[in-house]
């Protein structure tokens, strides 16, 4: 009877009943495993948004008046554009938008408020940053409507002719192309991935295997067999930057407008920030197994909520300080900045100093953990 | 410096609310093989842990060579072997490959050489390229043993090096041993085995984070105080299941054709033997407590008294 079918049915049930009590002994897995899916529903349901509103925006007006004022207050009202200030001059203008300090600036030119009296249907430009064509996408699309439909009440004129030529400047990417904006953007998740998961499964292997306690037999201190463990994987992290970025400029024609010194000390930093992360997941994790998944549980939302797959400026309140937490952000905000806009290391430095400071703040968790898994 | 290799006094190490070792004292005279015995689980890895600078022991202090094993560890670890239970090398790197990583982490100078006189010394040139994952259990121990005193240790501390290891392996390994405790070197070994046991100069057993005893591996079995009888004979199972719950018997064991008797108090167990002594195909005659049965006795004593 035993080897019958019925008997089958039962030793099926018997492996899945032990596969069971494994989940259930593996704590840190099944947590993953109920959070990873709660997370991707809550952050794709909530947190994404591919027509993203209420976009930074400045104003530097040449000329002010009632014409100026109901374009301004018609793009306020659209919900596509929050105007943030003023700026004067077009050289202040373009550093806003190389900074990432604002998506947008509406420049109204001099003469702007006569021209538009007499008839003489004058220019208005709104000079938009449009590395991520998405992001940009909705809110200048819809820029000569607004603008349209702002002056047409008080012209009342009925034909389809606008009062004024809005004119939209697509900066740092006119074409509108994805590739320019993605390879960024995969740059550092990439190196998120390599950097974190490959540190901490190294160094979890040790454990899990019993090297580690071969190597802390010997006169060897704890933060020489860190460096040594980690050095390694520094100049692996230079390798993949040297590959994509050769592949990113040679086969996608992504342009590389900046200061190669401050794309390289952005790497560098982001590098160290997620070399400290895989240490402090080794510090945690007791088996690579569980090491790979914690730098999954970090991975998701730095594709999700970084700006890479979708718009930063999108996204609501909550969901910009969770991604504003993760280093990937900061990261492709700089690498976007340099290659797309031409910036420099001054340009960049708030996007630097968050890096500087996730880094600190792992590290310090990491080594403070280290110490005690040793007792 | 002190006539002992290790001395301590007091060591106690707690995990959480469990304490795996407890009040421990021990002194292992410079030279000696001292075996470490104890059931599984008994605190044998720990002591040893703590002994070689792994582990910082909650209470209690003591020397490892003359260092302070608080304080002194890197001095420790410079000058000891240690082996642990579990084959720690790396296996996916070859016998060279290994020994060579361990001589540059103590520092070694003339590395080739140093190597290459290990290999030889422990009959590994011709395996040398070989990945250690792809050796038998008695050829990894080999390397681990060669990797522990690759740097001339004054101490090598052995975690149950023999595990797992079959028997022409492991009698050449304690040759192995014993050629290193003739050149001055102390060995500290724990085990399962008895027949290892019994080639120690020393022995400690330890049960439950306490010790038990510690004397000279000869003066054991009289220390624990047993008298043995042997009976032989061909129909031995009735005679095992009376005597088991006999008065007087505090342990019995089977060795094929034969069955040792021993007990505390030699009067009673004569009594309880004394049916026997008569009877048709069997012979009692006495005979010498071995450590095997001093060790279990030990055991059960303890496991009865907890």
């Amino acid at each position: 009877m035993s080897d019958g079918s019925q008997g089958s049915f039962a030793r099926v049930l018997a492996v899945a009943a032990k596969e069971f009590v494994q989940m259930r002994r593996d704590r840190l897995t099944f947590a993953i495993m109920v959070a990873i899916p709660v997370m991707q529903l809550l952050l794709f349901g909530y947190a994404i948004n591919s027509d993203p509103r209420h976009m930074r925006t400045l104003v530097e007006a040449g000329d002010w008046g009632p014409a100026s004022r109901a374009v301004v207050e018609a793009m306020e009202t659209s919900n596509y554009f929050d105007i943030i200030g003023r700026v004067d001059g077009a050289e202040a203008a373009n550093d806003a938008l190389v900074s990432g300090q604002a998506g947008f600036v509406l420049s109204i030119p001099p003469d702007f408020e006569r021209a538009y009296a007499r008839g003489e249907r004058p220019q208005i430009l709104l000079d938009v940053d449009a590395t991520d064509p998405i992001a940009a996408g909705g809110a200048s699309g819809a820029f000569a409507r607004i603008v349209s439909e702002a002056l047409s009440p008080e012209t009342h004129q009925v034909d389809d002719q606008s009062p004024v030529e809005a004119i939209v400047h697509r900066r740092y990417n006119p074409a509108g192309r994805t590739a320019v904006n993605i390879v960024p953007g995969l740059l550092g998740t990439i190196l998120t991935m390599t950097m974190a998961m490959m540190t901490s499964m190294a160094i979890t292997r040790e454990a899990e295997r019993g090297t580690l306690e071969t190597l802390l037999s010997t006169p060897t201190r704890p933060i020489e067999v860190m460096a040594g463990k980690i050095a390694p994987y520094i100049a692996v992290g230079v390798l993949q930057t040297g590959l994509m970025l050769v592949l990113a400029l040679g086969l996608f024609n992504v342009p590389f407008l900046g200061d190669p010194f401050a794309f390289a000390a952005a790497v560098s930093l982001f590098v160290l920030v997620n070399l400290s992360l895989g240490f402090l997941f080794s510090t945690i994790a007791r088996s690579q197994m569980q090491a790979m998944q914690m730098t999954f549980f970090v991975f998701l939302p730095s594709i999700l909520l970084s700006g890479f797959m979708f718009p930063f400026a999108g996204m609501p309140g909550w969901a910009q300080v969770l991604g504003n937490a993760l280093p990937t952000t900061h990261f492709i905000k700089a690498v976007r900045e340099i290659m797309l806009k031409g910036a420099g290391l001054p340009d960049i430095t708030g996007e630097l100093w968050p890096l500087a400071v996730l880094f600190l703040v792992i590290a310090a968790l990491a080594l403070s953990r280290y110490r005690r898994t040793l007792d | 410096m002190s006539e002992y290799a290790i001395e301590v006094r007091g060591l106690t190490k707690r995990f959480g609310d469990k304490t795996v070792v407890d009040d421990f004292d021990m002194q292992v005279p410079k030279g000696a093989i001292y075996g470490f015995l104890g059931p599984n689980g008994s605190g044998k890895t720990t002591t040893i842990r703590m002994m070689c600078g792994l582990l910082t022991p909650d209470e209690g202090q003591g020397t490892a060579l003359g260092y302070d094993i608080r304080t002194q560890t890197r001095a420790i670890k410079a000058r000891v072997g240690y082996m642990t239970q579990r084959f720690s090398l790396y296996e996916d790197m070859s016998v060279r490959e290994n020994l060579e990583f361990m001589a540059r982490l103590h520092a070694l100078k003339d590395r080739k050489a140093v190597v290459n006189a290990a290999l030889e010394e422990y009959d590994l040139t011709p395996r040398a390229k070989q990945l250690t994952g792809q050796l038998s259990g008695g050829w990894k121990q080999r390397v681990a043993l060669a990797a522990a005193s690759l740097h001339n240790p004054g101490l090598l501390l052995l975690d149950e090096p023999t595990a797992g290891v079959d028997p022409k392996a492991r009698r050449d390994f304690w040759d192995r041993i014993r050629k290193l405790a003739a050149q001055g070197v102390t060995v500290l070994v724990s085990t399962h085995y008895m027949d290892e046991a019994v080639q120690c100069d020393f022995i400690a057993f330890i049960a439950y984070g306490h010790k038990l005893i510690d004397a000279p591996a000869s003066d054991i079995p009289a220390a624990v105080g047993l008298t043995t009888w042997r009976i032989e004979g061909r129909t031995l199972s009735p005679v095992y299941e009376a005597l088991k719950t006999a008065p007087g018997v505090d342990q019995i064991a089977r060795f094929g054709s034969a069955i040792h008797v021993s007990g505390k108090d030699p009067e009673q167990l004569e009594a309880a033997l004394a049916p026997y002594r008569e009877q048709e195909g069997l012979e009692v005659s006495p005979a010498k407590t071995g450590l095997e049965e001093a060790f279990i006795y030990l055991m059960t004593g303890r496991e009865g008294g907890q």
